[in-house]
């Protein structure tokens, strides 16, 4: 065991995979002797070789549809975009060929990629660097769709995402990359994708979350407790597939549920959890499912940050309503 | 003076660079003409200062946590302040986002950069710059944006310029390439500036591209193209003044790849360190451009050195004045989050901001 941050665990399990697997190459722009803008591939280079952990020119488009290319030969490509908003000029490659190749060819290739994204707001950036575009991916189908919450579901999850037979996008909450440390195993070792785990147990109301979130729920589930409120509190660690199982069962222990996303409202990932929960869980609801997230509006920049930014009060204040319903 | 005939001679495809003046401001090429007054080129110089100071107090305002990420422009300042020169209040500016000098030169003021890197989309209003566009953060993505709007200007029958420009990592982008495309086939009047400062964040050119040079990716699309020594600005007006009547005489788009140095941060996130090497950065401070400019002044005897320390008090005072605007522009509201995503704000919306100001009413209720 060693503590890591999200951002040492990521590269620890991408250290790993270098080590372990010839086909694995790691490229995208600024990852070689920059060692990438948030340094999650420091070291790589120089330990792996320039031939295998490298930068690309300066088109994500033709870093998706290159490794699309390298992945159908038999490699095994994780590229990154360097941010959340520079994802959008590689949609192409990824939504027609990316997520189809397997079933267009009927399986004879298949596109065992994976694209890492540092995702999301709350770090005083430019525009475009702080989108939260998980439900585009999780709307293209076939694709599968990983977001870790701590330093150790974050190796083991990429480990599992790179050794996927499908292509994972799999997103880093770049708000939380160095604020948990935590112990994590330099073995090898991986987590389920498309498994939710419960990270806190409780009676009174269930609340999905999952990424940076989580972190924000956890600050307001202590507020809960002072008012006697028990939350349990789902990371949902995969958005797509979606783990039906571990939502069904915490709604007929709890009735109430509260969805929270950073992501926009309208046609995301917290719609489509308040979905499956009225279609698993009808007759056990007690209050009708909630969602607390993103504004219907451009992610603002900076100065106008704090009112798009969740805060655990106001996730507080959405879990005492319910609770109180 | 640079015309077709200066054109035909420095092709790119020879690797040839237009070049006026020698590092230490000599003028290199027998019986040249600046098209420039012996006023405006003090005032180039003028601006030039001026875009250095703003950019070094930028940087420093930022490094006391007074203003976000900001891209510095320190090295590449002869050609935003001979664009300047250049770009007429009828033309079209399009820029990426290190531009500094260009900007002002169209009217934007200094307040307003800061408050947009301060974090404020106020900042992108650009009050008195009516034909310019905002800030590109996605690479090349504007170019695309200047040739329809050179195809506006030529549809309406207005003799005005479009000036678009880019990095050298955006002609990485299939964008680059779609509009050197879109401008050639649909024949308009768009200047492409290519600022080739060597680098891309920490990926050098070598990584970016085989070309010899950047002019060269104009020649396949049938755009006239040209390398010009970006750090000489007596080369980079004249090729610049060329282009802007070219491009309107012939209806037809021209690309300049201007060939500088980023002497700064990429960003000020950024550490230049741990990519390149400090006989580089010494090489590239030998060919500063304003260095160059101030020689070549000195020796027409247009200006004298000793005037530049109080010229500069002058101008910090100007500058902290702009940035004390910024600060105290008024706070940002919650209107200003939802208030300009559409015409009229949907009902849905309006939903949106109300509840969150009804949370932010509530008696009691932590925030
Ligand atoms: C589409 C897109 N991808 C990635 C980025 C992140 N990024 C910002 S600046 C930059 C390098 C740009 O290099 P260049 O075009 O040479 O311009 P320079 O910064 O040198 O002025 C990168 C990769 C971005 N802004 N947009
Ligand atoms: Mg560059």
């Amino acid at each position: 065991m060693k503590v890591m941050n999200m951002v040492q665990a990521i590269t620890d399990g991408l250290d790993l995979m270098l080590t372990e697997d010839k086909n694995v190459v790691v490229y995208g722009e600024d990852v070689g002797v920059e060692g990438g803008v948030f340094r999650v591939t420091e070291g790589l280079q120089v330990k792996h070789g320039a031939g295998r952990v490298f930068d690309s020119p300066l088109a994500e488009s033709g870093i998706a549809g290159t490794a699309l290319g390298m992945a159908v030969a038999g490699m095994r490509p994780v590229i990154e975009m360097q941010f959340d908003g520079f994802v959008f000029p590689a949609m192409n490659q990824i939504i027609s060929h990316v997520a189809r190749f397997r079933n267009r060819t009927r399986g004879k290739f298949s596109v065992p990629m994976v694209i890492r994204i540092p995702y999301g707001g709350g770090i005083n950036a430019l525009e475009h660097h702080s989108e939260s575009p998980e439900a585009y991916f999780g709307h293209t189908p076939g694709l599968k769709v990983v977001i870790p919450s701590t330093p150790y579901d974050a190796k083991g999850l990429l480990i599992a995402a790179i050794e996927d037979p499908d292509p994972v996008i799999y997103l880093e909450p770049k708000r939380i990359y160095r604020a948990i440390k935590q112990e994590v195993p330099e073995e090898k070792y991986s987590i389920e994708i498309g498994k939710a785990k419960v990270v806190n147990y409780g009676e009174h109301i269930t609340v999905v979350a999952y990424g940076a979130m989580i972190r924000e729920v956890q600050k307001a589930i202590v507020l809960a407790k002072e008012k006697g409120i028990s939350v349990e509190l789902i990371d949902l660690r995969t958005i797509w597939p979606i783990d039906r199982d571990t939502i069904r069962e915490s709604l007929r222990k709890t009735g109430r549920l509260l969805v929270v996303t950073e992501a926009p409202q309208s046609y995301g990932p917290a719609a489509e959890i308040i979905s499956i929960a009225t279609e698993e869980a009808f007759l056990s609801l007690e209050a009708p499912p909630t969602r607390l997230t993103g504004f219907d509006t451009v992610i603002p920049l900076p100065l106008g940050e704090k009112y798009y930014m969740l805060t655990p009060p106001r996730i507080f204040h959405e879990i005492e309503k319910l609770v109180r319903y | 003076m640079f015309d077709l005939q200066t054109l035909d001679k420095y092709k790119p495809i020879d690797d040839k660079m237009y070049q006026v003046m020698d590092k230490d401001g000599k003028v290199i090429i027998k019986n040249w003409k600046t098209g420039l007054s012996e006023d405006d080129l003090v005032q180039a110089y003028k601006d030039l200062l001026f875009e250095r100071t703003a950019d070094q107090m930028a940087i420093s305002y930022q490094r006391q946590g007074r203003m976000f990420t900001y891209p510095p422009n320190l090295g590449q300042e002869a050609i935003h302040i001979a664009s300047g020169k250049v770009i007429k209040a009828e033309d079209w500016l399009v820029p990426a986002f290190r531009e500094l000098g260009a900007w002002l030169a169209k009217g934007v003021s200094l307040w307003e950069i800061f408050l947009y890197f301060k974090g404020h989309e106020d900042g992108s209003k650009f009050l008195n710059a009516a034909r310019m566009l905002p800030v590109s953060v996605p690479i090349a993505s504007q170019l695309l944006h200047a040739v329809g709007l050179a195809y506006a200007m030529k549809y309406k029958g207005e003799e005005a310029a479009v000036f678009g420009y880019v990095g050298d990592g955006g002609t990485s982008e299939g964008d680059f390439h779609e509009a050197l495309n879109f401008a050639a086939v649909w024949d308009v009047p768009v200047v492409f500036v290519v600022q080739n400062n060597q680098f891309a964040i920490s990926v050098p050119l070598k990584m970016q591209t085989r070309s010899k040079n950047l002019a060269l990716k104009g020649l396949a699309y049938d755009v006239d193209s040209v390398l010009v020594d970006g750090n000489d600005f007596l080369a980079m007006h004249d090729v610049l003044a060329f282009a802007r009547e070219h491009v309107l005489k012939k209806k037809r788009p021209f690309l300049i790849e201007a060939r500088t140095y980023r002497r700064g941060a990429h960003t000020t996130s950024d550490d230049p360190t741990k990519y390149r090497s400090k006989e580089e950065e010494e090489h590239w401070a030998e060919l500063d451009p304003a260095a160059r400019l101030q020689s070549y002044l000195v020796s027409k005897k247009l200006w004298d050195p000793k005037d530049e320390e109080a010229l500069i008090a002058g101008y910090k005072k100007f500058i902290d004045s702009e940035f004390d605007k910024a600060e105290a522009y008024p706070d940002y509201k919650l209107e200003d989050v939802f208030g300009f995503m559409y015409q009229e704000m949907p009902v849905e919306l309006k939903r949106q901001m109300n509840n969150y100001q009804n949370f932010m009413n509530l008696e009691g209720a932590q925030k």
